[in-house]
């Protein structure tokens, strides 16, 4: 009943992860409390006794952001090593400890943070907190350990790079942001990797993985006082330190066209068509996500899956979306179609794009788009894992702990006006960056 | 001390609150449905599932059930294409469906109050599907760009798709799921209303509902609306068994990729064979996490592979498999990587496990079942899984079972089945791109 890349055998009907990265922060019924230690650590606590299980996430701002270039997928390393060694256990003992008790325990980096999360049974919440505590305080970074991650992720990045849709990201990253930092893989490049040292590692560590510059939220089968209990004994010592500095780095936001042809011995061309979107602050966030959604995110309901898979068969999926993230992020639709059907394809994406910024949605798909996006709530933090996840982002994008009604008014209170103005503000049909994976000789891209 | 109170009585609470109640329901015409109520969200799943995959097709029409899966979703007479789906998301739901080798399933999570839906239109499309010749040409293309998609530019899932033939040779678990190109593009719209008529029907479904709502209630609303559907006839009964493999079968697959990549199969019995819970026990020890036997030695001390897995497959209808894989390292060969993996499945069976190995084994699946619980969708899930292998209370003695594995069923089981005689491998060789 595990995970496992052979359950790939199971065929979908639709793929179904819609980009959510742009419209899933709506509150439901969750009731949480906020504190801030004296060492200022901001917790988040919702109790939920359904089951026997507590679920954790901790957000630490430490991402790409806080790299330098030269050093591009530090954040990551960091991340990947916490439970690889530390002061008083080595890499095989802490798996083997988490393991044997059936937990989860992992971090991971991103763009704006870092994400660490433990998923372990009530019974043995004691054991879990005290090795989560560990790898977050004091992992050591050894040498061998840091020399075998990192010849790991130079084989993993050499292995994706049969992917299609691997490339196509990555080329279309490093064209819309240029030298920002969001234009890197968040694992870096071999190049870099090679030039991160244990001293990276822990001049990183030292810095950014301080109580003051984090996050913990805590849902599931937990009373206040059990809580209160472990963070005493376990996060207490977390001594507070200076908070670094988050520079804002300058994007390069003059307009351009271009387009980047790849070759590969495929049967599909991977497209990619978008450039520079929003940050996730910009008030005009919640226009953007209905517009979008009527766009390119509804699924069937989008103009995009209609046309290109309902009505032409071009493809089986057609999405578009926005990341919006600290600082501006990307729009883009992505498709892949037979190589020969790679112009007809594109030009129907731009036609889309271009229809939206001209003319006014229709009553039903407005109001389609705001039913689905107000109604879903609940869906979305239906386990006590997807409410952890959430209240760490909540908190980290400052949306305020009263957001669930804040977003359904936001949403509701969308025009369609307000479709057209943004459509027309963010999304362009003329200046864009296209990206084509394909056989090129038998796409011929006209643009 | 004060820990081990606490866990005698997690012990004596588990079974109790773990194991959802599932109530069983049985309607003339042969439709089953199973309600599992969970009242902590208004929230609640649908599913329906038909006993029809790959293995039901016929030859030359290889992908059909699957092309089925993607015409249901195309509209009847009162509710047009799309449209079930549109009306889910419109109350904020989801909505999908898949095939696999042994069924086709539906289903729909939305808010608990919109159950109604689901079963008005699940009840539409058992009988009224247009089945239009149009759409169906038009669908057939999605499916063939899915194909490209998922299988013909991946090579990692190009050579799954052959090992698997080469691993089944009388058995219909040969076919892929998808369908070969040349099958898909010949299925037309007499075959898919054939297949339709035979399998969907309410005899050959079972419904599973989870989540918030009142099973009396929901039974009956049930019953309205899909009583009065007659049951079939004219399902083919699968009688091909797998004759037994007598010697390794070997194949390589040649294209252009970055790493080699190893596939070794064995065939296995499946749920709820007597050995089944000892092969998912022996999964786990060689396979599950980084302290696991394959990590730890292919990985992690000899830097042979950048990953490796194992994963006991059981839960088929007929023999299914035990399955390897594992992606070289740059610049390491297979072949070293092959007799990596040879090398722990002969020690497994030599030396009996550790008690604490095993028992670190049994406490991965229990928590990953516990855990799964939390969600509505996997709750129904999982009970309709086991249902398809004959009836969901299997579920309930699926943990029991587990729990009673012993070192020596794990090198018995082992020994069993994992010998060269009974295994198929695939090797992936990669050819520069020629341009």
């Amino acid at each position: 009943m595990k995970n496992s890349k052979f359950k790939k055998v199971i065929i979908s009907s639709i793929i179904f992860n819609f980009a959510l990265l742009l419209y899933n922060f709506p509150l439901y019924a969750l009731e949480a409390n906020k504190k801030i230690l004296p060492n200022g650590l901001t917790v988040l606590h919702s109790e939920k006794h359904n089951l026997p299980i507590v679920m954790i996430t901790m957000i630490v701002k430490a991402g790409v952001l806080d790299e330098p270039k030269e050093k591009a997928g530090l954040a990551y390393l960091t991340a990947e090593l916490l439970d690889e060694g530390t002061k008083s256990r080595k890499s095989s003992e802490i798996s083997e400890e988490i393991e044997f008790i059936g937990a989860g325990l992992g971090a991971s980096a991103g763009s704006d943070y870092t994400t660490i999360t433990l998923s372990v049974l009530k019974k043995d919440i004691e054991k879990g907190f005290e090795l989560f505590s560990d790898i977050l305080l004091n992992p050591v970074f050894p040498k061998e350990e840091l020399d075998r991650k990192r010849e790991l992720i130079k084989g993993s990045l050499k292995q994706r790079e049969e992917d299609p849709s691997f490339l196509a990201e990555r080329s279309f990253k490093k064209e819309a942001f240029g030298e920002h930092p969001y234009g890197r893989l968040v694992e870096g490049s071999t190049e870099t990797l090679s030039e991160i040292t244990r001293e990276d590692l822990l001049g990183f560590h030292l810095k950014y993985f301080i109580p003051n510059n984090a996050m913990l939220s805590v849902v599931g089968d937990l009373t206040p006082a059990e809580l209160n209990s472990l963070i005493k004994q376990y996060l207490y010592s977390w001594e507070i330190a200076e908070l670094p500095e988050r520079k804002i780095h300058p994007m390069n936001e003059e307009k351009t066209k271009k387009a980047v042809k790849i070759d590969k011995d495929v049967t599909q061309a991977t497209i990619i068509i978008g450039h520079l979107g929003i940050s996730r602050d910009n008030p005009d966030y919640y226009a953007v996500s209905v517009m979008n959604y009527i766009l390119g995110s509804g699924g069937f309901s989008s103009r995009l899956m209609q046309k290109i898979r309902d009505e032409l068969g071009l493809a089986y999926d057609v999405r578009s979306f926005f990341t919006a993230s600290k600082e501006k992020g990307l729009f883009q639709a992505e498709v892949q179609t037979k190589n020969e059907s790679a112009n007809t394809t594109t030009e129907e994406i731009l036609k889309q794009i271009e229809k939206i910024r001209r003319e006014e949605v229709s009553d039903e798909e407005l109001s389609g788009a705001k039913d689905y996006l107000t109604g879903s709530f609940p869906r979305r933090l239906d386990t006590s894992r997807k409410m952890a996840d959430f209240l760490a982002t909540v908190e980290f994008y400052n949306l305020g702990l009263d957001y669930a009604e804040k977003y359904v008014s936001f949403i509701n209170a969308v025009t369609k006006e307000d479709v057209q103005r943004v459509a027309g503000k963010y999304l362009d049909a003329e200046n864009f960056v296209l990206i084509v994976v394909a056989n090129q000789k038998k796409a011929g891209i006209r643009y | 001390m004060k820990k081990f109170v606490l866990l005698i009585i997690l012990i004596l609470v588990l079974p109790l609150s773990l194991n959802a109640e599932v109530k069983e329901y049985k309607l003339d015409n042969g439709l089953k449905v199973l309600v599992i109520e969970d009242h902590k969200a208004p929230l609640a799943t649908f599913q329906i599932w038909y006993r029809v995959g790959s293995r039901d097709e016929p030859a030359g029409k290889n992908g059909i059930s699957h092309l089925l899966e993607h015409m249901m979703f195309k509209g009847t007479p009162k509710y047009g294409s799309k449209e079930f789906s549109k009306m889910v998301k419109k109350k904020g739901g989801v909505d999908n469906a898949f095939t696999t080798k042994d069924y086709t399933m539906y289903y729909q999570t939305l808010a608990s109050d919109r159950i109604d839906i689901s079963i008005e239109l699940e009840a539409d499309r058992m009988q009224n599907l247009i089945l239009d010749p149009k759409e169906v040409i038009a669908e057939r293309d999605v499916v063939m760009e899915e194909r490209r998609m998922r299988y013909d530019d991946d090579p990692q899932n190009s050579l799954y798709e052959e090992v698997l033939a080469a691993a089944f040779k009388s058995h219909p678990y040969h076919w892929p799921v998808i369908g070969w190109m040349s099958d898909i593009s010949s299925i037309e719209r007499e075959g898919l209303l054939s297949h339709y008529k035979a399998y969907y029907s309410p005899d050959n479904a079972v419904i599973v509902v989870s989540g918030d709502v009142q099973a009396d209630e929901i039974i009956k609303k049930i019953t309205a609306a899909f009583g009065d559907i007659s049951p079939a006839s004219g399902r083919a009964v699968v009688t091909s068994k797998e004759t037994e493999q007598k010697g390794e079968r070997r194949i390589s697959l040649r294209r252009e990729a970055e790493l080699p990549y190893i596939i070794a199969l064995y065939h296995t019995p499946s749920f709820p064979h007597p050995d089944s819970y000892a092969l998912e026990v022996l999964g786990m020890v060689l396979s599950g996490g980084k302290s696991s036997r394959l990590y730890k030695s292919m990985v992690y001390e000899k830097k042979l592979a950048i990953g490796a897995s194992a994963d006991y497959s059981g839960f088929n209808k007929d023999p299914y498999l035990f399955l390897f894989d594992a992606t070289a390292a740059p610049g390491k060969d297979i072949k070293d990587v092959e007799n990596a993996l040879y090398v722990e499945i002969e020690k497994i069976k030599k030396e009996l496990p550790s008690e604490r190995e095993v028992q670190k084994a049994k406490n991965q699946i229990e928590a990953s079942f516990i855990m799964g619980q939390d969600s509505i969708y996997y709750q129904a899930q999982i009970a309709g899984m086991f249902e398809m292998l004959g009836s969901w209370k299997l579920k309930e003695d699926y943990m029991e079972n587990i729990k009673k594995v012993k070192p020596e069923d794990v090198t018995r089981v082992a020994k069993k089945y994992l010998h060269e005689d009974n295994r198929t491998v695939g090797i992936l060789i990669p050819t520069k791109n020629p341009k």
